[in-house]
């Protein structure tokens, strides 16, 4: 398994850099993969984003997809095309420590 | 086209076809290729036009006669004759059998997911040829439309893209 230092530890992923261990995963190393995927400053509107991801995935196992981000997590499509440009669920899964989502929807 | 990695960074996707299996595929895609961060626009034309008319998208129907693969209860069950597919009821059957289905993988009816794909940034445009053809006028369709083209204006606004017909 290929491992990754950054934010100051060291964390295992996997090649295309997901965190494998989502116990691993801290704000910190978050802020920082963010930064590796151009967004350079978290808000709180880019946390609720994580936070809801964190806490969907923990309770069904399964990466929610962008309907179920913006019916269940209450974030409109807009709003998550323009916190996350270029990739939204996928750059938020990334950041949040979590599974590359593998719906097509 | 691509970038110098190879990467696809532009999609024109053609909606010819206005049936749900016609229809769904070109949604898929183009939502697809925005959730990679793709510029992505659908070209609507023929009767792929029913995927963005007010009142007509909410109705549309899986092709129950005259597709070979379609099979009942499931994909692995029995044929579907072509005969039994043209019963009153049957491709409201199909339909319905397999929106269920849809909904439980999260993929939207047509009205909700134009608005996704639109929200999301993907353009949508109606085929001239076929509005003049059909008598219709810009107020027939939903509003995520942005406009009626020409099919030169078509290819001019797909410069740089991979066109796909579906």
């Amino acid at each position: 398994m290929p491992t990754k230092d950054i934010a100051g530890v060291t964390v295992e992923v996997n090649e295309e850099g997901y965190l494998t261990d989502p116990t691993q995963w801290t704000q910190a190393v978050g802020e920082a993969i963010a930064v590796e995927e151009g967004i350079s400053l978290m808000t709180e509107e880019h946390w609720k984003l994580v936070h809801f991801l964190q806490k969907d995935y923990a309770e069904n196992g399964v990466m929610p997809t962008i309907r179920r981000v913006k019916s269940t997590g209450g974030i409109p499509v807009k709003e998550l095309y323009a916190l996350y440009p270029g990739g939204p669920l996928k750059k938020s899964s990334k950041i949040a420590g979590l599974p590359k989502p593998a719906s097509c929807i | 086209m691509s970038d110098n990695n190879n990467k696809i960074t532009k999609v024109s996707i053609v909606c010819s076809k206005g049936s749900l299996e016609g229809i769904y595929p070109a949604l898929i895609m183009a939502n697809g290729a925005r959730m990679e961060g793709i510029e992505a626009s659908i070209f609507f034309t023929f009767f792929g036009l029913y995927a963005v008319l007010k009142n007509f998208n909410t109705k549309i129907k899986i092709a129950t006669v005259g597709n070979p693969a379609m099979r009942v209860p499931d994909a692995k069950g029995m044929v579907l004759p072509t005969f039994l597919g043209a019963l009153p009821g049957m491709s409201a059957f199909a339909t319905h059998m397999m929106n269920k289905e849809m909904e439980q993988l999260d993929i939207p009816p047509i009205p909700e997911f134009i608005e996704m794909i639109h929200d999301a940034g993907g353009q949508m445009f109606a085929c001239k040829a076929t509005v003049d053809m059909f008598h219709l006028t810009t107020d027939d369709f939903c509003d995520e439309v942005e406009k009626v083209l020409t099919v030169g204006e078509f290819y001019e606004l797909s410069a740089g893209a991979q066109i796909i017909f579906t």
